[in-house]
């Protein structure tokens, strides 16, 4: 990493601020998640209504995609000049 | 005011003149031109206008309906906002190729008869592709030439389409086209190749991050979108479009998770977004349609929006690949906060413009019953705000501290991006504007509590994984490398066949020569052994040796009739 041009310091360089956020953003799930306790959901479909559908969904679908994802690069991934490479041979 | 003279052509002759002007003018002018084909649009009355007769055909130039208007005004709304964008840029070729470009998407959004439509969808092919040359680099004259030859091919199968059609129906008219037949199935590829069917995509993630900052902007508005247009006039309640579109709306998500250039990354969540709309089409019911135009209109915004956000990246630090860049916060605050209104707008927060837009979709396939197709939206509607939402931002403007510093983005183009913020936001506060303008009456309230806390909660979670994933180091850094898609068919097997080929047709050729040459000489051969001066027919007899054959011959006949 090269150093900043500059020396200024901004709240987010400060790495215990950036934990503060992650807690937070736990905070505001956990909130979330109880209005699930007051409010019955109208929803289109019944198991939408289950407690928390849509936080567990939202949770797990991104877990499951970037998982996925990074097993795709297995076989996907190349490096960058891979299409350039035979360019040159023409 | 009759109508007759095509909005169209305000853009396209007004661009011809562009390069006529001086400084100063030139952009008032250009800035003027959208402003004056809208306020013409404005004096049109809705119905047929500019009608032609053409080989006992009838070509309708202007046809102005609801549907037509919503996308004429968002198309010239989005040529606005990039001349705005690209005010500061002295290339002459960008400005006129884009105007026509974007007059030329209108063209085909006003035109009546299949045929009109298929010399607009060619003029937007031709003109489109110089955005991507302006950036002027054997890269980009590659891509450029991969690019305009699927666009030409896709005007070709609508070209054949639309010739059997006629045959079929006596009629080149372009009202409901539906799937009966092979016209269909043409014109369909042809409409599906534009609005980035899965397998016809790649030109997509392939040419659009290689144009120019300026360029990607007026591209991500009016080819795909006119894509979207056609497929709505023509195949509407299409149940196979159902399917195509739930498979474009995830399959490019787990690619966007893993690319590294982040205008490429934007590229397939705008292929994500129009598997939406192709959903809503496809189920064809009233609130769908409504939801699939509508989703459009916001996504040209909020996409170009975010596009607008990375040219900026690209202008300012010379690169846009997640790998090298991060902390830019620091060196372009504003260019962040217009960023994050796009990525809220695309992840659908209540009050922004997803929001209002791509719920009308989710609830017409629910009420469809199709469950298996809700859950895959919802799926890509969590995977869209984890790579476009939160992965855009995160590596462009927050992540590691890259130790770039650079300017803040001209004034034009933070212009730009603010009016879209504004629009974004405009129309997820008060959806009642844009729901106003939809084809059909709109009887659906976006915000009831259930909604906004379910949506609410799957976008924090989704949020809590992105966090989560990256604290553990479980996600995947950015790596320089490109990714396998679709256009490694004739990118690289492609090309690895006509490289073979052409190599066994040239050893083949080569064989077949000496074999040939063999052979020549052997009869050669021949022929002189047999033939050269003291050869077996060539040689000189004796007169004595031919006087004795003779009696030879005599004695043998005189035995015969002897012994007879």
């Amino acid at each position: 990493m090269t150093p900043p041009a500059d020396s200024k310091k901004y709240w987010l360089d400060d790495p215990h601020n950036v934990t503060k956020l992650f807690r937070g953003l736990w905070i505001a799930c956990g909130l979330l998640i109880g209005i699930d306790l007051f409010l019955h959901r109208h929803e289109d479909f019944e198991f939408a209504t289950v407690f928390g559908f849509h936080g567990a969904y939202g949770f797990f679908a991104c877990v499951a995609l970037v998982l996925a994802a990074k097993q795709l690069r297995k076989v996907l991934m190349r490096p960058e000049d891979y299409y350039d490479r035979d360019r040159h041979d023409r | 005011m009759t109508g007759n003279f095509p909005v169209a052509l305000v853009l396209i002759l007004g661009a011809v003149l562009i390069p006529l002007l001086p400084g100063l003018l030139r952009k008032a002018w250009m800035l003027a031109l959208p402003v004056i084909a809208f306020g013409y649009l404005l004096a049109i009355p809705h119905g047929l206008h500019g009608q032609v007769e053409l080989l006992g055909q009838t070509l309708t130039l202007m046809r102005v309906d609801k549907l037509s208007f919503l996308f004429g005004t968002i198309f010239l709304l989005a040529a606005l906002l990039s001349v705005i964008y690209a005010l500061h840029v002295d290339d002459t070729m960008q400005h006129v190729a884009g105007l026509v470009y974007a007059g030329a998407a209108i063209g085909a959004v006003f035109a009546g008869d299949l045929m009109t439509l298929f010399i607009y969808w060619e003029l937007t092919a031709v003109s489109s592709v110089l955005l991507v040359w302006a950036r002027r680099g054997e890269h980009s004259a590659a891509t450029g030439m991969r690019y305009v030859i699927v666009q030409l091919l896709s005007g070709m199968f609508l070209l054949a389409g639309a010739l059997m059609h006629w045959r079929a129906t006596g009629s080149l008219e372009f009202g409901h086209i539906g799937l009966s037949g092979t016209a269909g199935l043409l014109i369909l590829i042809g409409f599906g190749i534009k609005s980035a069917f899965p397998f016809l995509h790649n030109w997509l993630m392939d040419a659009y991050p290689e144009a120019t900052p300026t360029g990607t902007v007026f591209l991500s508005a009016f080819t795909t979108k006119l894509g979207i247009y056609a497929l709505a006039r023509g195949f509407a309640g299409t149940e196979e479009l159902v399917w195509i579109g739930t498979l474009m709306a995830a399959f490019p998500i787990f690619y966007a998770v893993i690319e590294n250039d982040l205008r490429r990354v934007l590229a397939y969540s705008m292929n994500n977004q129009l598997g939406f709309m192709v959903v809503g089409i496809g189920i064809g019911t009233e609130l769908a349609l409504n939801g699939a135009v509508a989703h459009a209109f916001a996504d040209i915004i909020f996409k170009g929006l975010l596009f607008m956000s990375m040219g900026a990246v690209l202008l300012r630090t010379g690169t846009i690949k997640g790998s090298e860049l991060g902390g830019l916060y620091k060196s372009m605050p504003w260019t962040t906060g217009f960023c994050i209104v796009g990525a809220a707008s695309i992840s659908a927060f209540p009050l922004f413009s997803g929001f209002v837009t791509k719920s009308m979709i989710m609830s017409a396939a629910a009420m469809e019953g199709m469950t298996f197709n809700w859950l895959v939206l919802l799926f890509a509607s969590a995977g869209v705000f984890h790579h476009a939402g939160i992965k855009i931002p995160y590596f462009a403007f927050f992540a590691h501290d890259s130790g770039i510093r650079c300017q803040e983005a001209p004034r034009n183009m933070l212009a730009a991006m603010g009016i879209a913020a504004a629009l974004c936001i405009g129309i997820g506060v008060f959806p009642g504007a844009l729901y106003a303008l939809l084809p059909y009456t709109v009887n659906y309230e976006p915000y009831t509590a259930s909604h906004v806390v379910a949506q609410t909660q799957l976008l924090f979670y989704s949020a809590l994984a992105f966090a989560v994933l990256m604290r553990t180091g479980i996600y995947p850094p950015e790596l320089k490398s490109v990714n396998l898609d679709s256009d490694w068919l004739y990118r690289k097997a492609g090309w690895g066949f006509v490289v073979t080929f052409r190599l066994a047709l040239t050893e083949t050729r080569a064989g077949l020569a000496e074999l040939i040459e063999a052979r020549r000489l052997a009869i050669a051969d021949f022929v002189t052994r047999h033939r050269r001066p003291e050869g077996l027919l060539m040689r000189s007899w004796p007169t004595g040796s031919m006087a004795l054959w003779v009696m030879v011959l005599l004695l043998a006949n005189l035995a015969f009739f002897y012994l007879r």
